[in-house]
């Protein structure tokens, strides 16, 4: 249920950007696959299935034309991962880059984690605009000069050059994980971060990589034992100590590295009761928690399951203060969800910078936000139809049955190929990035 | 369905109320695509959760683990079946529901795989299209 947005402090929110092809044939390798700002919001980063990041920059606002903020642009591009082979197990390891996380900066470069399935990347990126001028035994085309010809020495001296933004990967963190790497998540300790697979969690410190610490375990001894795997998992902003992982059974849970060193044995464990008599064979699958993101403030968590959103108040395990509705209608539509594959499909989430406001994907290049204070939400849809900058975007109403209204979708013409599992908002700003399958979109709200 | 009404309201707490009212309403809908979906495919075991639904989500995955050692002729044994698994897989369907037992149509075991077989996987040389071509 959407209300339109406008008047008061409701934001507007514009068209500002949108970046990727146009064509409808998207080759696989250009499907996006994370979406992440830094922590000054300045640099945006995009992964995708062939592996390759690209960085863009907000230019620097200009004050004359101060009708909206900097764009973002191209600052850098390059291949983090490639396709391999295990050969002992036959199976092909995937340059899809899953998750990216940015170190906060320390110095001029800048640092971020980009991971595939297996390996993990710290990649340093670094600005160039000057260059030595003025070897002795080196022509400027780089040729050495017959040092018999030499009969004078000169100081080399800095020129400017035209600026390079430079990638290179300072430490690669690989052969610690069996199954398939699902996060990432930097401690605010700033010298370790975690990494996640489908059964245990494994702790590493940024500067060692022959070596890394499991922290959680949840592999069975018999195999057919298995009944949930770990699905995301996530360091709180301030307490360096303390992580949580969700499940594929709806449950988070909150360790404490003080407690043990591996954490087996969860300090909180969160999960809503549900009424045994409404359990269906979609249940569980329904449940699982796709992405679980802490708040700014280290107070709430939040969570995506299938069909919605929920906010935690880490003082309450017992069920979550708040749940949003995403897309309610698809529990009718759960058998042909399931046989396409959908129900699988993995959503993320977002908090704006304030904590006020939540983000996610849906289908048909929709997105869906929800103000916690006024308990408003609202659809939008990222589509070229409305890319004049500082159009305001129009509000989007799914018709769940019966008489569909004037400018409503039925929710038999959704396009389930259309999905954005990936959006992120800038910390500071109003200034958002949503994915589709192979497009970027950048959205803000309306400046005056 | 209507549970339009309860999020126009914008009440000081989302919470389990609604939830409940909602969650009634939507059971129905739930279960009747349970049983459309069991009237299409009879096979389908009782509990999603089990170990071989997660095994497949492990996906492509550890096949087989396992956890006492063995001589080196028999984890190439073990490999051979498993390359041969992949690879007969790899000719069949894509999309497979979780059933009762292993599938019966698979034929392995008549091609040894050979480094020339497997799938030549170049990574991208090609910039990605958010970089270059239209800004807009």
């Amino acid at each position: 249920m959407a209300r339109r947005a406008g008047g008061g402090n409701d934001i507007q929110w514009c068209f500002s950007q949108v970046k990727g092809a146009v064509d409808d044939d998207v080759a696989e390798a250009d499907i996006i696959s994370t979406v992440e700002f830094n922590h000054s919001g300045e640099l945006l980063a995009t992964g995708d299935k062939g592996g390759r990041v690209v960085i863009f920059q907000q230019e620097q606002e200009n004050k004359i034309q101060s009708h909206s903020r900097g764009e973002y642009n191209v600052y850098s591009t390059f291949q983090s991962h490639e396709p391999e082979f295990d050969y002992l197990k036959s199976l092909e390891i995937e340059e899809k880059i899953n998750k990216i996380r940015w170190l906060p900066q320390k110095n001029a470069a800048q640092f971020l984690l980009s991971t595939n399935d297996k390996t993990i990347k710290l990649w340093k990126i670094s600005e160039r605009d000057k260059r030595p001028e003025g070897y002795n035994l080196k022509e400027e085309d780089g040729r050495y000069r017959d040092p018999t010809t030499v009969t004078t020495l000169r100081v080399p001296v800095f020129r400017p050059m035209d600026l390079m933004v430079e990638a290179s990967p300072r430490r690669i963190f690989a052969n610690a994980h069996t199954y398939h790497i699902n996060s990432i998540s930097i401690n605010s300790d700033y010298e370790t971060y975690l990494s996640a697979d489908d059964l245990r969690i494994n702790l590493w410190h940024l500067e060692i990589t022959d070596r890394s610490f499991n922290i959680v375990d949840i592999k069975p001894a018999n195999m057919e034992e298995l009944t949930e795997v770990i699905t995301a998992a996530e360091f709180h902003p301030n307490s360096c100590n303390t992580f949580v992982y969700s499940s594929s059974k709806g449950t988070i849970r909150l360790c404490d590295m003080r407690a043990s060193a591996l954490c087996d044995r969860h300090s909180k464990l969160f999960e809503e009761p549900e009424d045994p008599s409404n359990r269906s064979f979609f249940s569980e699958i329904i449940s699982s928690i796709s992405d679980v993101k802490f708040s700014h403030s280290g107070r709430y968590m939040m969570t995506r399951d299938y069909l919605s959103v929920k906010i935690w108040d880490l003082n309450m395990e017992n069920r979550p203060v708040e749940t949003y509705q995403v897309h309610e209608y698809l529990r009718s539509k759960l058998c042909s969800l399931y046989e396409n594959d959908c129900i699988f499909d993995k959503f993320e989430c977002c908090w704006n910078g304030s904590d006020s406001v939540v983000m996610t994907g849906s289908y048909n290049n929709f997105f869906r936000m929800f103000d916690r204070n006024t308990k408003r939400d609202i659809t939008l849809e990222a589509s070229r139809e409305n890319n004049k900058p500082r159009t305001v975007l129009k509000p989007r109403k799914v018709c769940a049955s019966g008489k569909r209204k004037k400018d409503e979708i039925s929710v038999d013409s959704l396009d389930f190929n259309k999905k954005i599992l990936h959006t992120a908002w800038h910390p500071k700003e109003n200034i958002i990035a949503v994915a589709t399958t192979n497009n970027l979109y950048i959205f803000q709200d309306k400046v005056n | 369905m209507s549970q339009k009404q309860e999020e126009e309201n914008p009440a000081e707490e989302t919470g389990e109320e609604k939830q409940d009212t909602q969650e009634k309403e939507g059971i129905l809908p739930e279960r009747a695509e349970e049983a459309k979906l069991k009237a299409k495919y009879p096979s389908l075991g009782q509990k999603p959760g089990g170990s071989d639904f997660l095994m497949k989500r492990l996906q492509k995955g550890v096949w087989g683990i396992i956890s006492y050692p063995l001589s080196l002729d028999v984890l190439l044994c073990v490999d051979k079946i498993e390359g041969d698994y992949n690879m007969a897989k790899a000719k069949m369907k894509n999309k497979q529901l979780p059933s009762a037992g292993p599938d019966k149509n698979l034929v392995t075991g008549d091609h040894i795989p050979t480094p020339q077989d497997l799938p030549q996987r170049k990574s991208s040389l090609v910039t990605s299209k958010l970089a270059g071509g239209q800004v807009e």
